[in-house]
């Protein structure tokens, strides 16, 4: 029976990714060449919804697409099942775990026993990989965490189903792998990465989304102070520093990590252009820690002027057409 | 950011992991590295925590007063919305607003009672012990 070997990562469904492509023998996909195979770096601010009485604003794509993505882009098949009862879900889960495929999970951490309290939210779009059995607990893999852990069936079967937005529902998946992807077929899921991202970021039709979308939080954080009085407006642009910073996300936002895949590409592309406009994303994802930091005195009642919500402001914009030139040079770059 | 830059501060991840951040090293390659957190969003998850708690404590107040069942403040504490509390108990959003009622609540059935003790992931008589305490109204 093959050893199966952890692999942290930044971020939960990247690392989940990689590492069960690492584990079935296609060892080439780090975290960063997954999450920009997987077109994962987004913006997107939704006015009509609450997270946690701050605003619904993400850095990244919807999750569970980077896994689909990868597998698509790369031509490998892949498994996925959701469950309607708990029961069948941890019997198709022990299944599994019996033909000796390590399986990834989709999980909510508001009820993750090994998480610490302060982490726990109703946010149910974790991602671990259930690597084995011991009597009545699961081995798992938690890619956000530096070492394994184990969880008792109870315990796996509450968080598989976690309910509210984007319930898990039990599902699990994992890679179908024949035959290892070629190098180039590795870089044609680079192009295709890459090509999906700049559409996204820049095309969809959307004042909300991408580009856009960054510009609109930056007009909206212009009305928060007179609108929700500082106090309130101060814990809103929390919510962003968190949504931009916590654990997950490499740092700034993602842009980190997708500046990290526009370097690596290079081992497959050869291509100096491309992998030049990672500099562009390094700066973008420094802006994003200042910008942070602006907030951050803000939120802490430091500053509360509106011009230093203004400075905010100005700050993002700035962001917004830094992304927008990168992802311009990259979209003629790849076209 | 380079890895020199990298914060380390102390943080509520501090007995759980250290988080991997991509930063550059000194031959301007991107590498991943282990930090154990930052002040910044540390301060942006205490707020967001003192503002949950305020919220509890109100709840804790309504409670109290007998303005509000045991269901509005078990709800609240757990941070849960009325979608995800509905997702838990099978219930209807609206049939949960009438629990909030503590008139209401006194008189639910044991089945009922279970479902949200499945919910709030506490034992029934919890539940029991509160419809049996009487709550003077002020």
């Amino acid at each position: 029976m093959k050893e199966f070997k952890h692999i942290q990562s930044a971020h939960c469904e990247n690392g989940v990714t990689s590492s069960l492509f690492y584990n079935n023998g296609f060892e080439e996909i780090t975290e960063p060449l997954a999450f920009g195979i997987g077109s994962g770096l987004f913006y997107i601010h939704l006015p009509f919804i609450k997270i946690n009485n701050g605003p619904a604003i993400s850095f990244r794509s919807v999750p569970g697409t980077v896994f689909k993505r990868n597998c698509k882009n790369l031509g490998i098949g892949v498994y996925q099942k959701t469950f309607s009862s708990p029961q069948k879900a941890q019997l198709a889960l022990d299944t599994e775990l019996a033909k000796n495929s390590w399986v990834g999970c989709q999980v909510g951490v508001y009820h993750l026993p090994y998480f610490p309290l302060q982490y726990r939210f109703h946010f149910n779009a974790h991602n671990l990989i259930v690597f084995g059995k011991q009597g009545n607990q699961y081995q798992v893999s938690d890619p956000v965490m530096e070492e394994t852990t184990l969880i008792s069936e109870e315990d796996l079967s509450r968080v598989r189903f976690a309910k509210g937005a984007l319930a898990p529902k039990g599902r699990l998946y994992y890679p179908i792998i024949e035959k290892n992807p070629t190098n180039e077929q590795i870089s044609n899921a680079i192009l295709k990465g890459i090509k999906r991202n700049a559409r996204d970021m820049l095309y969809i039709p959307s004042r909300l989304t991408g580009v856009r979308g960054i510009g609109y939080t930056a007009n909206k954080i212009k009305s928060w102070r007179n609108k929700l009085g500082p106090r309130r407006a101060g814990l809103y642009l929390g919510q962003i520093i968190r949504m931009q910073e916590e654990i997950g996300t490499g740092g700034g936002g993602f842009r980190y990590i997708y500046a990290a895949f526009l370097e690596q590409s290079h081992s497959y592309l050869q291509n100096d252009k491309i992998s030049l406009v990672s500099e562009d994303f390094t700066k973008s994802g420094d802006s994003w820690r200042n910008c942070a930091v602006a907030m951050a005195s803000i939120m802490k009642g430091k500053n509360t002027e509106q011009k230093d919500f203004d400075e905010v402001a100005e700050r993002m914009f700035q962001i917004k057409e830094i992304e927008k030139e990168a992802f311009l040079k990259l979209r003629n770059l790849v076209k | 950011m380079k890895l020199k830059e990298v914060p380390q501060d102390k943080t509520p991840l501090e007995n759980f992991t250290k988080e991997i951040l991509y930063a550059k090293n000194d031959n301007n390659e991107y590498q991943s590295t282990l930090s154990s957190g930052w002040d910044i969003k540390t301060e942006a998850l205490n707020e967001a925590w003192s503002d949950i708690e305020e919220d509890i404590n109100k709840a804790k107040e309504l409670l109290e007063n007998g303005i509000k069942s045991p269901i509005y403040y078990l709800m609240v504490k757990n941070l849960m919305t009325l979608s995800i509390l509905s997702g838990y108990t099978g219930f209807w959003k609206i049939t949960i607003k009438k629990h909030f009622n503590p008139k209401v609540y006194k008189k639910l059935s044991k089945i009922r009672l279970e479902k949200y003790a499945f919910a709030f992931k506490i034992p029934i008589e919890e539940l029991i012990e509160f419809q049996n305490t009487k709550k003077e109204k002020n």
